[in-house]
């Protein structure tokens, strides 16, 4: 864990908290219908998000895909407009239009969720082109499944990003399945991260239920980056924990296999344990943190539910404009 | 007769093709052991196997070009792309490849290819998730487009499909997987570019095809209660388009509404106007009116959502206000 300041890990802790709880919260209030459309929560995957954007300035960008939201939360987006967002209010992130798979934040320099699979890919493209073309040493962080790598999308963009020596970081969360697919029976080399050969650019396969590991790769991709020498390709291997959405049971996985990574590998419970053993916390400090944020969502559930709904006669007004 | 769901009309049909033709194969993103996004193909894979119900990765472009390349070398696949919105990843391989190739070879390859794929809006999906897209594939000539509205159409014209030497988009609507209608037990096809009435009446007639049918029954039997008799016509395909079906109707009417859950610009309602006005201008008795979705991209928000393209009220609306227009 070198070089990773003791705050920085509580820190880390934190977010990794904020967003398990956030799902826990919205799965919720997807069950008892206050929220709808598609809703992709990222339980099991929390790591991946948060040791990437610990790892990313607070002038590089981040891309997103439809399992986004610990994206957003690891990047500090404000959860009161991302639950309002869900319930579909006007004071949500896209005032109520876009729902779960579209939040965007530009403060925070999110380029956006994504509700097309591998959407995000070639914009990340034009994204490392314009840091490239402002000199300031900024890099972009483009986020996707395993089940977008094997979109042909990936292979024009790595390609493209490669021969210009764009300053793009590729995530590949691979949770091993895309759907039902799974990614052992889609990625014809198995590993997504050893797809960097056909770039010529650096990849790391790491495990994605350890932020630490996912920082300092990210780290390492973003210096390679700002030192101009272009993208790398990061294989982050991890597990949702749950179905595809809300409403799907996962029948397509052995039971034994999720017992094995909800139990072992669940990012926020190792991690918890591991700054304990550090003695970085104490399991009083754990408690008032997860109270905290509980406190904080329940919070952006209050502020969701008393929010406005969008104005049907404005929205009508701007429609006439199109 | 019996009453089964859409989705169970879908699968009947497939099950049906399978059974009589070895060459009918179904290939596409969760179509194995998931059994589909809208879970019409349940049990298939346990029923054919692997070899015939072939789960892809997410390669929408590899996808098609998989389809046309087994129908050029003699078989009939049924290829699925989960929602018509990702159709927008594959138009090389729709537009120009499947809808250009018997032409271009002077008629000598034939693409015997199904696209399955669904649209519209109606569960809170958002933007892109929801758009209804015919227009583009109507507008490419080479491709047959079919909408199926009820459970005994979409297997009947399915069944078609499958059979028809041509690339077909067969585009279904997600709210109709659920609704039950009367399909019989024996077995039938339908005829590609035949319209069906589905409702008779005498006072104007209203065009519309997929689950805008559904909509415009329901505003014409409310209509009918206040003594208003409208006329529903369904084209089933809208290339082939019946439009001789349309004419006689309006002939009779002299009144028509065309219905379009898609936005308007460059719609197919758009299209079918001009071509109904060209033919029999002088049968009528009020300038044709297109209720159509507005040109916006689809909002999640239920209240933008249900705002963003034609309710039963605002079918009962056009057709009072076309009633009371005289030219
Ligand atoms: C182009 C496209 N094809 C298909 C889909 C439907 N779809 C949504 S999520 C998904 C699986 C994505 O898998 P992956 O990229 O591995 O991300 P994960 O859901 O596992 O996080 C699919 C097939 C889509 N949204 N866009």
């Amino acid at each position: 864990m070198l070089g990773i300041s003791e705050k920085t890990k509580i820190e880390m802790l934190k977010k990794l908290i904020e967003i398990r709880r956030f799902e826990e919260k919205a799965i919720q209030l997807y069950k008892t219908g206050k929220i709808w459309g598609y809703l992709h929560p990222c339980i099991g995957q929390e790591a991946v998000p948060v040791g990437a954007c610990h790892a990313i300035g607070i002038q590089d960008y981040v891309i997103s895909n439809h399992r986004g939201h610990g994206h957003c939360i690891a990047r500090g987006a404000d959860i009161r407009k991302m639950m309002a967002e869900l319930f579909g209010k006007s004071t949500g992130y896209c005032k109520g239009r876009g729902g779960s798979m579209h939040i965007v934040d530009m403060e925070l320099k999110i380029l956006g969720e994504n509700g097309i699979v591998g959407g995000g890919i070639p914009i990340s493209v034009g994204a490392g082109l314009s840091c490239k073309m402002e000199g300031k040493g900024n890099v972009v962080v483009c986020f996707f499944g395993d089940g977008a790598a094997n979109n042909g999308v990936f292979h024009e963009s790595l390609n493209m990003a490669a021969i210009f020596k764009l300053p793009v970081i590729y995530i590949c969360e691979n949770n091993m399945y895309a759907i039902s697919m799974r990614s052992a029976d889609s990625v014809s080399c198995k590993d997504v991260g050893k797809r960097n050969c056909a770039y010529g650019i650096p990849g790391h396969i790491i495990d994605g239920s350890d932020p630490v590991e996912v920082y300092n790769a990210v780290k390492k991709a973003a210096g390679h980056a700002r030192d101009g020498r272009g993208p790398s390709l990061i294989e982050a291997k991890t597990y949702r924990f749950y179905g595809h959405h809300p409403n799907d049971p996962a029948e397509y996985r052995e039971k034994e296999e999720v017992e094995y990574y909800t139990s072992e590998k669940d990012p926020v419970a190792n991690f918890k344990s591991r700054l304990l053993e550090e003695k970085i916390i104490t399991e009083e400090r754990i408690e008032r943190i997860e109270s905290e944020v509980d406190k904080k969502i329940k919070g952006a559930v209050t502020f969701a539910e008393k929010s406005p709904e969008p104005e049907l006669e404005k929205f009508l007004e701007e429609v006439e404009q199109i | 007769m019996r009453e089964i769901q859409y989705r169970e009309a879908i699968r009947e049909a497939i099950i049906e093709e399978m059974d009589r033709d070895r060459k009918v194969f179904l290939i596409g993103e969760d179509v194995g052991v998931y059994g589909g996004a809208f879970k019409a193909y349940k049990g298939l894979l346990d029923k054919y196997g692997p070899d015939r119900v072939i789960n892809t990765p997410i390669s929408e472009t590899a996808i098609i070009g998989a389809g046309i390349g087994a129908a050029l070398t003699g078989y009939r696949p049924i290829v699925e792309i989960m929602f018509i919105d990702f159709a927008a990843l594959a138009m090389d391989q729709i537009a120009n490849q499947a809808a250009k190739i018997h032409f271009m070879s002077g008629g000598r390859l034939n693409v015997p290819l199904v696209i399955r794929t669904q649209g519209g809006v109606g569960k809170g999906l958002a933007t892109q998730h929801s758009q209804s897209l015919e227009a583009w594939f109507y507008h490419i000539p080479g491709l047959k487009v079919v909408m199926p509205a009820t459970s005994y159409d979409v297997k009947g014209l399915l069944k078609t499909a499958i059979r028809d030497n041509s690339p077909v988009m067969f585009i279904e609507h997600k709210m109709t997987y659920p609704v039950k209608g009367a399909v019989p037990e024996e077995e039938y096809t339908i005829p590609f570019g035949k319209a069906d009435i589905k409702r008779k009446g005498e006072d104007i007639t209203i065009f519309a095809y997929s689950n805008m049918v559904l909509k415009s029954i329901e505003a014409a039997e409310e209509l009918e209660r206040e003594g208003i008799s409208c006329e529903v016509v369904d084209p089933r395909t809208i290339v082939p388009l019946d439009i001789d079906e349309v004419i006689n109707s309006v002939k009779k009417t002299g009144r028509l509404i065309i219905v379009s859950e898609a936005c308007r610009r460059g719609s197919v309602a758009s299209d079918i106007s001009a071509r109904v006005t060209e033919r029999v201008f002088e049968y009528l008795k009020a300038p044709v009116k297109i209720v159509a979705g507005l040109d916006t991209p689809i909002p999640y928000n239920s209240t933008l959502e249900w705002a963003s393209i034609p309710q039963k009220s605002d079918i009962i609306k056009a057709v009072k206000e076309l009633l009371e227009e005289i030219l």
